[in-house]
């Protein structure tokens, strides 16, 4: 599948990567999450080699965003959720190594543990379906354990 | 779900130009010819087309220029602007850059001379394939004024046959006539 003009990319999934970022940062600071997610596939796009998983990638752009902008401290600070943010030690210790998996174990892992999706949610971000989504988030574990362990 | 307001879209899409990410910026413009496409890159405009079907022309782009291609108006604004008066009969020359690096050398040099020919003055293809230096060119000058990507810009309306008949326009001939009419070469 050759890559399809930005414009298609942005008109197809501009809406439901906001709403994404809507329900995991907040209405406050989605906007500027949504600017920055679409200017980093943006400068990223010329890269890809084809138009596949361009869904699940547009995820992954966002979660790694909507996770940068939690740990970003805030003027009016006390927000209860960054608590619940922090208890993450596992995928802290994996995130530097998930850029090396396919690209859908890699969204499938990073939505899974990096932003505690569910999989019915992943499953739909991936076009596929929850049993899918599980399967590609514990091959990418499994691969992820290899890599740590060699 | 909230949708995405007008105003992110268009900030997005502003920034997406401003911080010169794009291969090619487009809008629409419109004009009593109806509503032109409006293409650019960094180095100049690229693409005025009427009669746009939006996908096959930002297929076109993409193809021809890079993938990233998205609708930006602020790019497309001095363009606009200079498209707004020359129809409301304010400005007789365009001042714009223009992006035909990649079309074939004869194209280049046939264009060249077409962006010469003055507002209000007809010439005929035999007479523009002398001046690009090619006498006996007229029909290939015809393809290349039929395949002229900035339309009224470089101004192929105003190339007309040796009989003085219109003849032939990529966007209709009722279009080159209202052009040639309001630029007064035409009655």
């Amino acid at each position: 599948m050759t890559l399809p003009p930005f414009e298609r990319f942005y008109e197809e999934h501009r809406e439901e990567i906001y709403a994404f970022l809507v329900r995991r940062v907040g209405r406050e600071r989605a906007e500027d999450a949504f600017q920055e997610t679409f200017l980093r596939a943006l400068r990223a796009y010329p890269k890809l080699r084809h138009g596949e998983h361009l869904r699940a990638w547009a995820y992954t752009i966002a979660s790694r965003i909507a996770i940068d902008e939690h740990r970003r401290p805030r003027a009016d600070a006390e927000l209860p959720e960054l608590a619940s943010l922090d208890g993450r030690p596992a995928f802290a210790e994996l995130e530097h190594l998930a850029d090396e998996l396919p690209p859908t174990e890699r969204a499938a892992v990073v939505l899974r543990y990096g932003y505690d999706l569910d999989y019915a949610d992943i499953g739909a971000a991936l076009g596929s379906n929850a049993t899918a989504a599980r399967q590609a988030a514990s091959a990418g574990i499994r691969r992820l354990r290899r890599k740590e362990a060699q | 779900m909230t949708p995405v307001s007008a105003d992110l879209d268009r900030r997005f899409r502003d920034t997406a130009a401003s911080e010169q990410l794009l291969d090619v910026a487009y809008d629409f413009v419109d004009s009593p010819v109806g509503a032109l496409l409006v293409a650019g890159t960094e180095r100049g405009l690229c693409r005025i087309a009427y009669d746009a079907e939006p996908e096959r022309e930002v297929d076109r782009l993409a193809h021809a220029f890079g993938v990233r291609v998205l609708r930006s108006p602020r790019p497309i604004d001095p363009a606009r602007r200079q498209l707004d008066e020359y129809f409301e009969g304010a400005r007789q020359r365009f001042d714009l850059a223009v992006d035909i690096a990649l079309l074939a050398d004869f194209n280049r040099r046939v264009l060249r001379e077409l962006a010469r020919v003055p507002y209000g003055e007809v010439v005929t293809y035999g007479d523009l394939a002398a001046r690009a230096a090619r006498p006996r060119a007229a029909r290939a000058v015809g393809t290349v004024m039929n395949r002229n990507p900035l339309p009224i810009v470089l101004p192929c309306h105003r190339v007309v046959g040796a009989n003085g008949k219109l003849v032939g326009y990529a966007g209709g001939l009722e279009r080159k006539e209202a052009l040639l009419r309001l630029e007064g070469a035409l009655l």
